[in-house]
């Protein structure tokens, strides 16, 4: 990793660490105080910057565009909630063993699925297997039949839309169009104190560094050169012995997990997770994320995401009506001026200055040896 | 034999044994026995009734340097398609060797059997650097677990440093691929072909937009790569081929019309009809 990435890396991991010890040790009425809405809201970009990250590994540097990574998020965000709901307990409105939404459906047992869901354990293990399932599954059909570019997209859209309709009903057991809410603790401790509220605050951006470690890891392997050579010349991959489906199914993979695991420490910070997780408009959203940030680079959708989502939570505060033509309207701008997004546009500002510094080093010399 | 034909499609997590592994399954060696390397009987491909390829045969011996010539539509780029696994043919046998039925292979499969092939349009990675054009290129295991702990050793750097030697690119080794002019792209891609050490190169017009200095050193690699390699090339470039030397074959609607060496072939009735027309 070059001496800036791990630079900016440390300066993240400061800023990490100061805003929890800021939030906690000093009072509220401190100009230095940090409140709870910035920590929660910090920790909910923070997520979908993870989720950015995954994506720009399949898109950016895979070439194969994804409008489905909702799903994968909001299945993840699902297996954790399914623990979140066992451990209410005896504490919800029924005061019944089962969760809430099943004793008003007057449900008797538990659904098979939901065996084992109580111990937090098996939840991250569904947290990680279901949508890597799911993952490879769709990803091994849609590859191996070539399947690509814009019928790919449009068959992951299809995808999440139809889970969507699934989770929305009641029969699913997963609470419906209201999803699960409610939650009251995690290991015992409650989810609402300050103190959980800061562990899952650095949680989150431990698992973002770590996201992006992973991702340097693999665009700079020979994996990653063999994917971006995918992108670029598929046919020439193959005719040199590569079995492009492989390649791109295991990023499909491990794209997905990320989200997953973005999904999973969404959830508790939220404190809902229900089925419009899943709708076609939020997995667009993923991908401007990315295209404003920057593709191809890992740092363009970390920026990416959290340009879009602080606009995002100004402008549905001050023109609530608003923001989805924003948001459009921000897409085709960067479509049409940026196509390399803000990190682009940075190093392009960069590569400027750098030739005018070197145009006027030389006039200078120039002058210098006519004196 | 017949395991090497079952296992079609996998790969993705090493399996220990060379069965289903994509890296190893035809790595085998081609059985030469009969000194010939490429069958080619009876193929016939055709697209919505046009035949493109129609009861087409031909065989390369190992060693040899071929070259195919014939008008446009005669189906020079359709026949490589069917020998590297782009296009099955509807009818006929295609064998590498006495014993690899490349019909049933993908292409993966038959690259990592042996058969390297250049594309008409220059088709390199424009992005990366001639470097690491050649290194994706190079003869390895090329399953995804490999590549993600592969390093570069040693040996694989000279590899790497004789190819661009021999391709003329040694001083531009880091440059990114996009920005070489045709001719080197066209020699890059030559230079990908040789780091996949194949046993048989499918070269489609490999000199189409070179100068005649950089056509001529490209004609001379060719001729100290046959022997060691056996090499077919289309070409439309007659002076070209004339330098080369090799046997001729002209191909006409799909079929082979003549056979011989250029003298023969251009003297021939039936080809100077097709080529100037009545």
């Amino acid at each position: 990793m070059p001496k800036q990435g791990w630079y900016g890396l440390a300066a993240f991991a400061l800023v990490a660490v100061l805003l929890p010890v800021l939030h906690l040790c000093t009072p509220a009425n401190s100009p230095l105080h940090v409140s709870d809405y910035i920590i929660t809201l910090g920790g909910k970009i923070m997520c979908y910057a993870i989720v950015a990250v995954a994506m720009d590994l399949i898109w950016g540097y895979g070439g194969i565009l994804s409008l489905g990574h909702g799903l994968f998020f909001a299945l993840g965000g699902y297996a954790f909630g399914m623990y979140l709901m066992r451990a209410i307990g005896h504490d919800g409105v029924y005061q019944s063993d089962l969760p809430d939404f099943m004793v008003f459906l007057d449900w008797k047992k538990l659904p098979w699925y939901w065996e084992g869901t109580d111990h937090i354990v098996w939840s991250m293990i569904l947290i990680v297997a279901v949508p890597a399932l799911l993952a490879f599954v769709f990803g091994f059909f849609a590859f191996r039949s070539r399947i690509k570019g814009v019928y790919f997209s449009i068959i992951t859209q299809a995808m999440t839309f139809a889970c969507m309709l699934l989770f929305f009903r009641n029969e699913t057991g997963f609470g419906g169009n209201n999803g699960f809410t409610d939650f009251k603790r995690i290991l015992g401790y409650g989810i609402t104190t300050p103190g959980m509220r800061v562990t899952l605050f650095i949680l989150t951006a431990v698992v973002l560094m770590k996201t992006l470690i992973l991702g340097r890891y693999l665009v700079t392997s020979k994996f990653g050169r063999v994917l971006a050579a995918v992108r670029d010349a598929e046919s020439r991959v193959m005719f040199i012995g590569y079995n492009p489906l492989w390649y791109k199914l295991f990023i499909w993979v491990v794209s997905a997990v990320l989200c997953a695991i973005a999904g999973a420490l969404y959830v508790p910070q939220v404190g809902i997770i229900n089925p419009s997780e899943m709708s076609p408009a939020n997995s667009i959203e993923i991908a401007i994320w990315v295209a404003v940030g920057g593709r191809a680079t890992l740092i363009g959708p970390v920026i990416g995401a959290f340009i879009v989502n602080l606009a995002k939570s100004w402008f549905t505060v001050a023109f609530p009506e608003y923001w989805l033509f924003f948001l459009g309207l921000l897409f085709i701008l960067v479509t049409l001026w940026l196509p390399d997004g803000v990190v682009g546009l940075w190093m392009k500002l960069r590569a400027r200055s750098a030739a005018r510094a070197s145009d006027k080093l030389s006039a200078k010399e120039n002058t210098e040896a006519k004196a | 034999m017949s395991a090497m034909m079952t296992t079609a499609d996998s790969g993705f997590i090493p399996s220990g044994s060379s069965d289903g592994s994509l890296g190893h399954l035809v790595s085998g060696d081609v059985d030469l026995t009969h000194n010939v390397i490429l069958y080619l009987e009876n193929i016939s491909v055709s697209f919505d009734g046009f035949k493109a390829l129609n009861n087409l045969s031909l065989s390369i011996d190992v060693g040899e340097l071929r070259c195919i010539i014939g008008p446009n539509g005669a189906g020079k780029t359709t026949m490589m398609d069917v020998i590297t696994g782009k296009t099955r043919p509807n009818s006929g046998t295609a064998f590498f060797g006495q014993t690899l039925d490349l019909t049933r292979l993908t292409e993966p499969q038959i690259a990592h059997a042996g058969i390297g092939r250049k594309f008409q349009k220059p088709t390199i990675f424009e992005h990366h650097t001639v470097f690491e054009n050649l290194e994706l290129a190079m003869k390895t295991d090329k399953r995804v677990w490999k590549s993600l702990f592969s390093t570069l050793d040693d040996d694989t750097r000279d590899k790497i440093a004789d190819t661009l030697k021999l391709i003329r690119l040694d001083t531009q080794a880091n440059r990114v691929a996009g920005l070489l002019s045709h001719g080197q792209k066209q020699w890059l891609e030559i230079g990908m072909l040789l780091m996949q050490e194949p046993r048989l190169l499918l070269l489609d017009e490999p000199v189409a937009g070179m100068t005649d200095d950089e056509t001529e050193r490209t004609g001379e690699l060719f001729k100290s790569l046959a022997g060691k390699h056996s090499l077919v090339v289309v070409e439309h470039d007659m002076a070209f081929i004339e330098q080369l030397g090799g046997k001729v074959t002209v191909l006409h609607e799909g079929s082979v019309l003549a056979e011989g060496d250029l003298a023969t072939v251009q003297s021939d009735e039936r080809v100077i009809e097709v080529y100037l027309g009545r």
